[in-house]
């Protein structure tokens, strides 16, 4: 098979916006690869509005957000291959794939860009206990049986974890009919976004239960009941605080995990904390040439924010075909600490970084009238303040190329919160 | 005087507003960031509205449901009845992004237009 220049792993929004990157930046020979039958990801299926505030400063409905960027795709004539299942990459960026037009095949690339995305936790990794009833359902593939394939999973329905898939779909099946129990949270703090909160529960009186989680599954051919209990500071039930719901289905919405099969036979260094790729300032994983944005590298909350990260990372393939591999061997150490669970980049090249870097985060718990406070080494140099932090959005430091060089030899930059 | 405290949901900063009523009359907005918080959060109590979004039937495209949403905001009240209008409702393909699907919705003079391009196929 023919060789191509940048071979793109994924054609939702950070292929898509990295594709654009890289073909703007004088890089025309790309080839997307995408397993399902059309461009645009897991937006086809968030038919809510709510995306492109900040890329096109207006609120645009997921599929509408997809159509932009998918159009500027077509526009420059950038190739793509749907229903396309990428079964392997070498570490000499040797890819495998199959279709059933093509069969499989084999194309070697120069640079690859993983934008795989992220899958949902499963029950199977959540270890509730029951039986194994039809009628349970993972937040987004209940999304997905609505929203694109038309059909209702249920008609009484309790949902387990608070985050925005979950909440969305609260709505969506309240207003196809469907009558939405109760919402529980293990946390103690929802890890939806506030909108979703009270957009999507609020609006139609469906109670959260902050600090509880399922404790049985009734129901062998089709879910029967649901039994939620509150949990105690060690997460583990409370007994005596259950509550049965008689239900037909269970909605999974407990969090997303980077799907980094591929990225693992490659012999990408993964993040024990993101689960995605460990990579320096251009996005760039331990594997040179092969480059990892969006969903795929840690999960995001705004899709804004992967076209901004995935656009970064297809200018960095883009020089890294045009230029070659970089040299440079100096290294600063991005650590996060005190409530600062990770950072992406998780090192800075100090010589080859670009004039700005976007250093991205999440904080572990909530936290209130607190300070994000970036050191060079031990010298504070940047602190601001926020009225509020959630684990649910992330935050971001912009750390400056010529602040960096301005202090030859540090050895690690550490971004932590502090009180005040 | 009364007190409502409520969410912006303007952006995502989620801004904890309180909003101070006196006979129906808002008198002060606080713990607003911008604006657009003072805005919202004077609709909110006055007069609240949403977007609806949903899906319609499509029958010859490549895709079965074709995505849909009010083309400006409606009355919260009207939500419902803006979603049980959308019942029933199929179209043909081609359908491209903004294509009227439902006009003047529920009376409220808001069109329901289309938020996928589906292509006619066979």
């Amino acid at each position: 098979m023919k060789e191509y220049e940048l071979v793109i792993i994924g054609g939702g929004p950070a292929g898509l916006a990295a594709a654009v990157a890289a073909f703007d930046a004088g890089i025309k020979d790309i080839l997307i690869l995408e397993r399902d039958h059309s461009l645009g990801g897991i937006l086809n299926q968030c038919i809510h509005n709510g995306f492109g505030l900040h890329t096109f400063k207006e609120e645009l409905t997921g599929p509408e957000y997809a159509a932009r960027f998918t159009d500027q795709v077509l526009e420059r004539g950038i190739e793509y291959k749907l229903n396309t299942m990428v079964m392997d990459i070498s570490p000499e960026k040797m890819v495998c794939a199959m279709n059933s037009e093509d069969g499989m095949f084999m194309i070697p690339a120069k640079a690859v860009i993983l934008a795989m995305g992220c899958r949902e936790r499963s029950r199977g990794a959540l270890n509730i206990p029951g039986y194994r009833p039809a009628g349970i359902f993972s937040a987004g593939t209940a999304q997905r049986l609505v929203n694109m394939e038309g059909q209702m999973p249920g008609k009484r329905v309790v949902i387990l974890g608070s985050g925005d898939i979950g909440l969305i779909m609260a709505r969506r099946m309240t207003l196809e009919g469907a009558k939405v129990l109760v919402v529980a949270e293990l946390m103690p703090y929802s890890g939806g976004l506030k909108r979703n909160i009270v957009q999507c529960l609020d609006d139609f009186d469906i109670p959260l239960k902050l600090s509880h989680t399922v404790t049985d599954i009734e129901g062998r051919e089709r879910v029967e009941a649901v039994t939620i209990a509150k949990v105690g500071a060690d997460r583990r039930p409370i007994p005596g605080t259950e509550i049965r719901y008689e239900c037909d289905t269970l909605l999974l919405s407990c969090g997303l995990i980077p799907e980094n099969e591929l990225s693992q036979n490659i012999g990408v260094e993964l993040s024990p904390v993101t689960s995605g790729p460990i990579v320096n300032d251009g996005l760039e994983t331990n594997i040179p040439g092969v480059f990892a944005c969006g969903n795929v590298l840690h999960v995001h909350d705004l899709v804004d924010y992967v076209s901004e990260e995935a656009a970064a990372a297809g200018r960095n393939a883009a020089s890294f075909i045009q230029n070659g591999e970089s040299t440079e061997s100096d290294k600063i150490e991005l650590c996060p600490e005190g409530g600062v669970r990770y950072t992406v980049p998780v090192y800075l090249r100090p010589g080859k970084m670009n004039d700005t870097v976007t250093v991205r985060f999440r904080v572990g718990e909530v936290f209130k009238n607190s300070s994000i406070v970036t050191y060079f080494d031990d010298d504070e140099v940047m602190r601001r303040k926020k009225q509020i932090m959630a684990p649910g959005e992330m935050e971001q430091v912009i750390l400056k190329k010529s602040d960096i060089l301005a202090k030859p030899g540090m050895k690690k930059i550490t971004i932590r919160v502090e009180e005040g | 005087m009364d007190k409502r405290n409520l969410t912006c949901i303007g952006c995502p900063m989620g801004c904890q507003l309180t909003v101070t009523l006196e006979d129906g009359k808002v008198m002060e907005v606080t713990g607003n960031t911008c604006k657009r918080g003072e805005t919202y959060a004077i609709d909110e109590v006055t007069n609240p509205t949403r977007i609806v979004t949903s899906t319609v039937k499509v029958s010859g495209g490549n895709e079965a449901m074709v995505s849909v949403k009010t083309g400006s905001v409606i009355p919260k009240n009207k939500i419902f009845e803006c979603a049980s209008a959308l019942k029933g409702v199929e179209v043909k393909a081609p359908v491209k992004i903004g294509d009227v699907i439902v006009p003047n919705v529920c009376d409220t003079g808001v069109d329901i237009i289309a938020t996928k391009n589906v292509i006619a196929i066979g």
